[in-house]
């Protein structure tokens, strides 16, 4: 790959298929929405996106039993488009997990029963809350969502799979702007999306500067864009270094903001809780499941041997991320904003996870490597994440969605299944054993532990006493505590939301019972190519 | 016959009975009836497991099978001597505490504060959470993989947090959320260091949690200490020991006694198990260099526990904290190291269980027909309910270690092994015999002596709560199939320990020989002289 002359970029779209259906879909959906009658557009977009999804997700496993070994042979995979995309084992498996849980999201966008018969998003974006023009849009499904939310999956998927610095930068606003705009759709409580909206596309854009200000930095220390060209840069070390250095942390203050991470962590209950909860639950594992592709790839490919620049930093912000994660989510009292800041912390487990990483050589035969871990990681926390907001869709009152604490005593009473599905994720959110939130944080803890990072072990552990605490305040809240006259109620969903749920559910069962299967999946993904 | 995988079955009969009796809309009588028959069948399986031990073999019936290669984890059974007895107390334990409770789901216990309206089928909830906990303590005790080990032994809080929540007093939720934030983060502290057994693991070769295994690692004297302190503090929480006990009295004294049984008498004795097990087990070095300091700690909760019991005025309250001077002697008995205290240690928990959980039961069947917990209150129970009185007396007297009540036999064998260690040791620890005397009998005369207390049933105006439609106020049948096996089973190993000592005397004495003990189990004057103490130095 030579920079200087211009090479047509060989495409292999066999490899790229799962991504380029994922566009498709989405710019199929917005040609529906503009030729298709009203009436038919819910249904046509809704199985659009389902069959795309479907269709990329058994792209994806194709893909995946396709990949062949490169160099050594840890890695295995391709590159292609002219080096921007690596088409490798993590990457591969991250589309899958973005792919299931987008199919989760679009079945929780779908879901109509609960409000009456119309979607949870508004029904005229643009009409004002409270005038004549949002009572007559009253009865209206917003079918925009479905092209939006394609187009953000096809960013997840194009993001963990950037070879370049650039690819990367323009998948993170492929994924970016739909999201906001779809913070900002929901039906009820509409100034509050609307200012959840606002406030992540403000912070967001600053976010993405940062970024683009780091990718210039490291262009300047390194020449290029590739990481591949990077990484060579990093070991001869040429440059100056200082550029390299803040160049580093520019593009990590443009990654750990996506992920939630302290110090940037504030968006994330304002935006959790206004968005339209279907949004929220497909944002929190889709965006962090992408965004932790990124920042594994960058750190691990990129700046890999360099260990000992970037270390230090993250660990004083995983530290961080789990201490305020954990201590702040206790003076919440909205489920929203507690599943929030508890996704604060999960990100700081997975960061703890990151510090994990060690040589081939420094690893035993057979031991758990950082990457395996945070995979796994993701996957229970994406199935818990997804299934506990879909419930949270469920307990209504006259209002919509009752999200404040006090509305949901004495929920275990009144509705067993749902409060006991609801604290079983809690539960394994927790990390109590037989549950896969127990397996993925024994996955990060070990590898952070095995690579000396025990002090942040340390830290973590001390942060899951206390996130235990508030995860176990409201399954006391739900069961023991009598239900007052204004508790809210669990309204009987459509199938497309039990489905949801009961799929997070069973998945976080299994995941705890037998881990084996995945995590030997996601062993076998192997490394990164670098 | 020796393929059947007996210990996978043993944890899976309660294990399906619980989710049956959950899922299947049975009435509460019907849940009752078949929870109590699953844990009859249980207890048969464990008796079958009993009968086919050899006490000579170290550890038997194992089964191995990979559950997580990719972290060197197994799926692994066994049992020895220590974890056959504490198997069979379980087993023993959960079918009386069905039995007493029998009634206790259909109307609450004493005041509560909050609504009614739940009792309605909650029965069905307590049968169902407590076969879950029979289901998975079984699975602590006969866990030979330190991974699967510790998630049974963390799952044990999920029955447990909702048996304390679910059912009992005023107050209970809050008390089930202390008790679940203290054994939590025990458990997490514990969780370091199983993490960091397998990194020592993963440096000496490929990853294992295997039991046999980590055996043979050699893990260096500083990481060592570090891990046995994991392992220590944890299970210190368990058990519970001086400065982490606080959980235990605000725990008992909100949940139902039947609760309390299951509690103090099954899961806290994961904490010393786990302290003979894995800390002496896997960390002799470490154990010999934090003896001065676990003894000092046993010590304190001897005395400071017997002390703060005798100041209770709650009856239930004042029965857990005897546990805490209990434990305080196990853990005495485990880290003297020496053979008596070790094989002292193991039958004091075996005696302890019968002996509080037939003093917690009596006293629920006391708090029944009072309808208070609170000492001051009673009075005079005997003139009414003179048998029911009796057994309390008995129990009451096991806890205080009467000789010719088995928990003398353990007591004696503690006491003498900490004056082998340190004579003035073994003083402080003869005083908690006198401050039990004192909590004992105190407790018994003022609930059970003097005038009788106008409310008491058969005395007028109290009303009979425990609403059989029989007009007999003392003990019934079903409280009496609760109590006198109890009481027999502590008077038969008071005078005939010798079944208890030969399962638990080889296991501590190939215990006590990785540490590096070698006293050869000097004879005893005390009733279990004749069995043979020294038989295992040879094997």
């Amino acid at each position: 790959m030579d920079s200087t002359t211009f090479v047509k970029p060989t495409l292999d779209y066999f490899h790229l298929w799962p991504i380029l259906v994922v566009l498709g879909v989405a710019a199929l959906g917005v040609v529906v929405e503009a030729f298709v009658p009203r009436a038919r557009r819910f249904a046509t977009q809704t199985v659009l996106a389902l069959a795309g999804l479907v269709a990329a997700l058994v792209g994806t496993v194709l893909v995946g039993l396709d990949l062949t070994e490169v160099g050594d042979g840890a890695a295995r995979g391709l590159l292609t488009a002219g080096g921007t995309l690596v088409i490798d084992g993590p990457a591969v498996f991250l589309w899958g997990l973005v792919l299931i849980f987008a199919v989760g999201g679009v079945l929780l966008f779908a879901e109509r029963r609960l409000e009456g018969g119309v979607s949870a998003f508004a029904g005229q974006a643009a009409a004002l809350p409270g005038t004549e023009a949002e009572r007559q849009a009253q009865g209206l499904d917003h079918t925009e969502v479905y092209p939006l939310m394609m187009f953000a999956v096809a960013g997840m998927m194009i993001f963990p799979t950037a070879g370049d610095l650039l690819t990367m930068f323009v998948a993170l606003e492929v994924l970016s702007l739909p999201l906001y705009l779809l913070c900002g759709l929901a039906r009820r409580r509409r100034l509050l999306s609307q200012e959840a909206a606002m406030k992540y596309f403000l912070l967001g854009a600053f976010s993405s500067g940062f970024f683009l200000y780091g990718v210039a930095l490291v262009y300047g220390f390194a020449g290029s864009m590739d990481l591949a060209a990077i990484d060579q840069a990093v070991r001869a070390d040429t440059g100056n270094h200082t550029l390299l250095a803040i160049g580093m942390g520019l593009l990590a203050v443009g990654l750990l903001f996506k992920v939630g991470a302290v110090p940037f962590q504030s968006w994330t209950p304002d935006v959790y809780q206004g968005a339209p909860t279907a949004v929220t639950a497909f944002m929190a594992a889709g965006t962090k499941i992408a965004a932790f592709g990124a920042i594994l790839r960058l750190f691990y490919v990129g700046f890999g041997s360099d260990r000992w620049t970037w270390q230090p930093m993250l660990w004083v912000v995983a530290i961080l991320t789990m201490v305020v994660g954990a201590v702040l989510a206790i003076s919440q009292s909205d489920v929203k904003r507690m599943l929030a800041y508890s996704s604060i912390a999960h990100t700081g487990f997975l960061l703890t996870g990151v510090l994990g990483v060690q040589t081939s050589a420094e690893l035993a035969d057979g031991q758990v490597t950082s990457l395996q871990a945070i995979l796994f990681y993701l996957t229970t926390y994406g199935f818990s994440m997804v299934a506990a907001f879909a419930i949270v869709t469920l307990v209504r009152d006259s209002g919509g969605e009752a999200t404040a604490f006090d509305r949901w005593a004495g929920l275990g009473r009144r509705s067993p299944w749902v409060a006991g599905a609801f604290a079983f994720l809690l539960l394994s959110m927790a990390g109590i054993p037989l549950t896969g939130g127990f397996v993925g944080k024994w996955a990060v803890f070990t590898v952070a532990f095995s690579a000396g990072a025990w002090p942040v072990v340390l830290v973590a552990i001390f942060s899951s006493v206390v996130a235990i605490y508030f995860y176990v305040r409201h399954i006391r809240l739900m069961f023991f505590t009598a239900p007052t006259a204004d508790s809210a109620a669990v309204v009987a969903p459509s199938l497309l939301t039990s489905a949801t749920i009961a799929v997070g559910v069973l998945a976080t069962v299994l995941l705890g019972i037998v881990p084996g299967p995945v995590l030997d999946l996601a062993g076998h993904a192997g490394e990164f190519i670098r | 016959m020796s393929d059947f995988p007996w210990l996978t079955v043993l944890v899976l009969v309660p294990l399906v009975g619980s989710v049956a009796v959950a899922l299947l809309p049975l009435p509460a009588a019907q849940a009752k009836q078949a929870g109590l028959a699953v844990s009859v069948v249980t207890l048969a399986l464990a008796a079958a497991v009993a009968a086919q031990f050899d006490v000579e073999g170290g550890m038997q019936l194992t089964e191995t099978h990979d559950w997580i290669s990719a972290f060197g984890v197994h799926y692994a059974l066994g049992v020895d001597g220590l974890g056959l007895l504490l198997i069979l107390l379980t087993a023993v334990l959960v079918p009386l505490v069905l039995l007493a409770a029998w009634s206790d789901t259909d109307q609450p216990l004493g005041p509560d504060g909050e609504d009614e309206t739940t009792r309605q089928g909650s029965g069905r909830a307590f049968v169902a959470w407590t076969l879950a906990l029979e289901a998975l303590s079984l699975a602590v005790f006969a866990a030979t993989d330190v991974f699967l080990f510790y998630v049974v032994f963390e799952a044990t809080l999920i029955p447990a947090y909702f048996l304390v929540g679910g059912f009992g007093r005023e107050g209970r939720s809050a008390a089930a959320l202390k008790f679940l934030m203290f054994q939590l983060a025990g458990g997490l502290v514990l969780l370091a260091s199983v993490i960091g057994l397998y990194v020592v693991s993963a440096q000496q070769g490929s990853p294992s949690y295997l039991l046999s295994d980590l055996e043979q690692l050699d893990i260096g004297t500083e990481a060592g200490r570090w891990l046995f302190l994991g392992f220590f503090i944890a299970f210190a929480v368990k058990a519970p020991l001086f400065p982490v006990h606080t959980w235990l009295a605000d725990t008992t004294e909100r949940a139902t006694p039947a609760t309390s049984v299951l509690l103090v008498c099954v899961l806290d004795k994961i904490g010393t198990f786990g302290m003979l097990r894995f800390c002496l087990g896997l960390f002799p070095e470490a154990s010999q260099w934090a003896t001065p300091v676990v003894v000092a700690l046993a010590l304190v909760s001897i005395v400071y526990g017997a002390l703060i019991a005798i100041g209770q005025d709650d009856l239930l309250r004042l029965i857990g904290l005897t546990s805490l001077s209990h434990f305080g002697f196990i853990t005495l008995g485990i880290f003297v190291l020496n053979t008596q205290g070790g094989s002292g240690a193991v039958l004091y928990m075996v005696n302890h269980g019968l002996g509080t959980a037939a003093l917690f039961l009596a006293a629920g069947f006391v708090i029944r027909r009072r309808g208070t917990t609170l000492i001051s209150q009673m009075g005079g129970v005997e003139k009414v309910t003179p048998v029911l009185a009796g057994l309390f007396l008995v129990a009451g007297l096991a806890t205080l270690g009467l000789p010719g009540l088995s928990t003398f036999v353990s007591e004696f064998l503690v006491i003498i092994a900490a004056f082998q260690y340190q004579w003035w040791v073994g003083a402080i620890a003869v005083t908690g015999i006198v401050l039990a005397a004192i909590y004992v009998l105190w407790m018994y005369q003022r609930t059970m002596t003097g005038p009788t207390v106008p409310a008491l049933p058969g005395t007028g105006t109290g009303a009979d709560p425990d609403a059989t439609g029989s007009t007999r106020t003392d003990l019934t049948v079903r409280e009496g199939v609760v109590l006198v096996p109890l009481v027999v089973g502590l008077v038969l190993f008071g005078f005939y320990p010798g079944p208890l000592l030969e399962a638990s005397n080889p296991y501590v004495g190939t215990l006590l020989e990785r540490v590096g003990v070698t006293d050869d189990a000097p004879t005893v004057t005390s009733p279990e002289s004749e069995t043979p103490a020294s038989a295992e130095e040879g094997s």
